[in-house]
């Protein structure tokens, strides 16, 4: 299996070597640049200006400065937020994104798991009705519109918390947003959980199980969630990947000091050295949750091989 | 085959399982039943090989399973070792599991892919012995192992890595790992090629000889059922045609359904097999949620009057041990064989 995941991870140097170029080139094939503005600047500025970052070279020649760099761990300098340089911009906010994000997943998967579960072992009762219905309205329901009515409820009627804003970090301040984050997920998983419940309660070896005499407590565990919990842990990789990477709305309606908001910044200020760190950061999420997922799938199943 | 002793182990009372079936729009539907298994009653004694026949859909399976409460019979009784079992659940239906287990069909999907083979069939002792040490649970898989005609050393394997007979034979090592006083063989072997399924059934005829078995062999497959048991019974619709031993069953029956089941085995003799006179049932099965009035067999029967559409026959002795339910029973009009 160590010999599996160091064979996935030299793959994914490819891979992600293929993620960077492309987006580099799509982005610089994109009209317009980082100082066109309204205000036309005097060509020699102008001059000055792309000399200094490099955009008077032809693109494969900044690419390949972009890359020599991006190896030494060096992602260049920001383009708009002056003074910055990408790895700090990412790097101050990411351990937040993270926070947020891990927060908010780990609570998705217990109550998501535990409501699927539920859902799938009273089939076509009342209790599984509500809990589809219940996630039937967590999917729905933008999260534009969720956290809003979160802040206004237990923000401003109840003044349980804090409405806005990361404060030092504490406990407080990050409930509203992770229940926002969360809630969609947990309609999410509850779905897929029971679905794979539902398939593998019908099935022969469970109805041995019950013929073994073993109490309902261990059919649930020891035999039908391994099986169940398959399509959950195929969705998890890239909802990880997603989540922790921050959520521009969530961010932007709590005032987070996450990276989601560089996503959409850098594109919109053709901030190419901002788009290249969010790319690069994403991707290699990306990659690492994937070969998580397939690593944890040897373990639920052991007729998955890695060879 | 081993010899019968006269204790009753299992007594099967007007036992009926019936799902509700919903019928018509969503909206004006209803639910009728589907009579799967409807009014079957019957005794095994201990050491007892019952043989279940009948054809696809007749409830054979049904019947076993509402026997060990895997589906919830919907009426009737199930008195095993004395007790009555339809009114137990929990806790105390688990407890009878330990002397009543089954054998299915499809003996890889019977079996968790995830588990290894050691741990499916050590599974039911720690339920049910969870003071027994690992080493002596491990010595006892093994020895099972080797009984049924697996490798000992093959304990770390998973299902996947067998063979269907090997399947099989795992799956009759976890049903005998509690020392069960009965076994329900589900077509044990309807999923496995010729050569294995003699394996098999003789397997489970020296396990029953071992260990003074009781065995309800389901089977659709005529000359198995006629290897192996004592006494057979047939079923159609749910319903019982004749119970009879083999020997008379077989040499004089008395139902038409029997007979007409009997004359479509087929003679290993090439010569025999042209010349035999076959009893061919017109039409299909009917439906179980709209059987017909009076006697369920009367739409295919060759014997059928007026009476029996409208009288339904009862399961009555008619020669010693000997038991039909048919209007117009006797033996066939020619020689079957």
């Amino acid at each position: 299996m160590l010999s599996y995941a160091v064979r996935r991870l030299l793959e994914a140097i490819p891979t992600l070597l293929v993620i960077v170029a492309l987006s580099f080139f799509l982005m610089h094939a994109a009209p317009g640049g980082p100082f066109d503005s309204e205000r036309v600047l005097p060509p020699e500025i102008e001059a000055n200006l792309k000399a200094a970052y490099n955009l008077d070279k032809p693109v494969w020649q900044q690419f390949v400065i972009y890359l020599g760099n991006a190896l030494q761990g060096n992602f260049g300098p920001s383009f708009t937020y002056k003074d910055f340089t990408v790895s700090e911009l990412l790097g101050t906010g990411f351990p937040v994104s993270l926070r947020l994000g891990l927060t908010a997943i780990l609570l998705a998967v217990i109550i998501g798991c535990t409501l699927g579960i539920l859902a799938a072992m009273r089939q076509n009762t009342r209790t599984d009705y509500s809990i589809m219905g219940f996630a039937m309205i967590g999917i729905t329901i933008p999260n534009f519109v969720m956290a809003p009515l979160l802040t206004l409820v237990f923000g401003i009627y109840l003044g349980m918390l804090p409405v806005a804003g990361w404060g030092d970090g504490s406990i407080q301040y990050i409930i509203l947003p992770v229940v926002a984050l969360a809630l969609p997920q947990i309609a999410i998983i509850s779905r897929l959980t029971r679905g794979g419940m539902v398939e593998v309660l019908r099935s022969n070896f469970v109805r041995t199980a019950h013929a073994k005499g073993l109490p309902e407590r261990v059919i649930i565990v020891r035999h039908t969630l391994r099986a169940a919990l398959l399509p959950v842990v195929s969705y998890l990789g890239p909802a990880i990947a997603g989540l922790v990477t921050g959520s521009v709305v969530i961010e932007q309606i709590f005032g987070l000091p996450g990276i989601g908001r560089y996503f959409v910044q850098g594109a919109i200020n053709r901030d190419y050295t901002l788009v290249m760190g969010t790319v690069i950061t994403y991707g290699t999420l990306i990659v690492l949750m994937n070969l998580l997922v397939d690593l944890v799938y040897g373990l639920l199943d052991p007729r998955v091989r890695y060879d | 085959m081993p010899p019968v002793e006269n204790a009753e182990l299992l007594r099967v009372q007007d036992l009926k399982v019936h799902f509700p079936i919903r019928t018509g729009g969503i909206v004006f539907g209803q639910y009728t039943p589907l009579k799967a298994v409807d009014g079957v009653s019957f005794s095994l004694k201990a050491g007892e090989t019952l043989g279940i026949v009948g054809e696809s859909g007749c409830g054979k399976s049904t019947l076993g399973r509402g026997i060990l409460q895997l589906i919830k019979p919907t009426d009737g009784k199930v008195v095993f070792l004395g007790n009555e079992m339809t009114s137990m659940a929990g806790e105390q239906l688990r407890a009878q599991r330990q002397h009543m287990q089954i054998v299915f069909q499809d003996p890889l999907a019977s079996l968790n892919p995830r588990m290894t083979v050691g741990d499916i069939i050590a599974e039911p002792l720690t339920v049910f012995f969870p003071k027994m040490s690992v080493a002596e649970r491990k010595a006892k898989v093994k020895a099972l192992m080797a009984k049924v005609g697996l490798l000992p050393q093959m304990i770390n394997r998973y299902p996947h890595e067998f063979s269907g007979g090997q399947c099989q034979r795992i799956g009759i090592a976890r049903a005998m790992i509690v020392d069960p006083k009965m076994v329900i063989c589900d077509e044990p072997v309807s999923a496995l090629d010729v050569s294995i399924q003699a394996q098999i059934v003789n397997l489970l005829m020296d396990l029953q000889q071992e260990f003074g078995l009781s065995l309800l062999f389901i089977s659709h497959d005529l000359s198995v059922v006629r290897h192996v048991s004592h006494r057979v019974m047939v079923l159609y619709l749910g319903k019982v045609m004749e119970i009879a031993s083999r020997d008379s069953i077989y040499a004089e029956p008395l139902h038409p359904y029997t007979q007409a089941l009997i004359s479509a085995v087929p003679i290993p003799d090439p010569d025999l097999e042209k010349n035999k006179q076959r009893i061919v049932l017109g039409g299909d099965l009917p439906s179980p949620m709209n059987p017909p009035s009076g006697c369920v067999f009367r739409t295919r029967c060759p014997r059928a009057t007026d009476i029996c559409a409208q009288v339904v026959p009862k399961l009555e002795e008619k020669a010693p041990g000997h038991q039909v339910a048919c209007h117009h029973w006797g033996p066939p009009a020619q020689a079957l064989v």
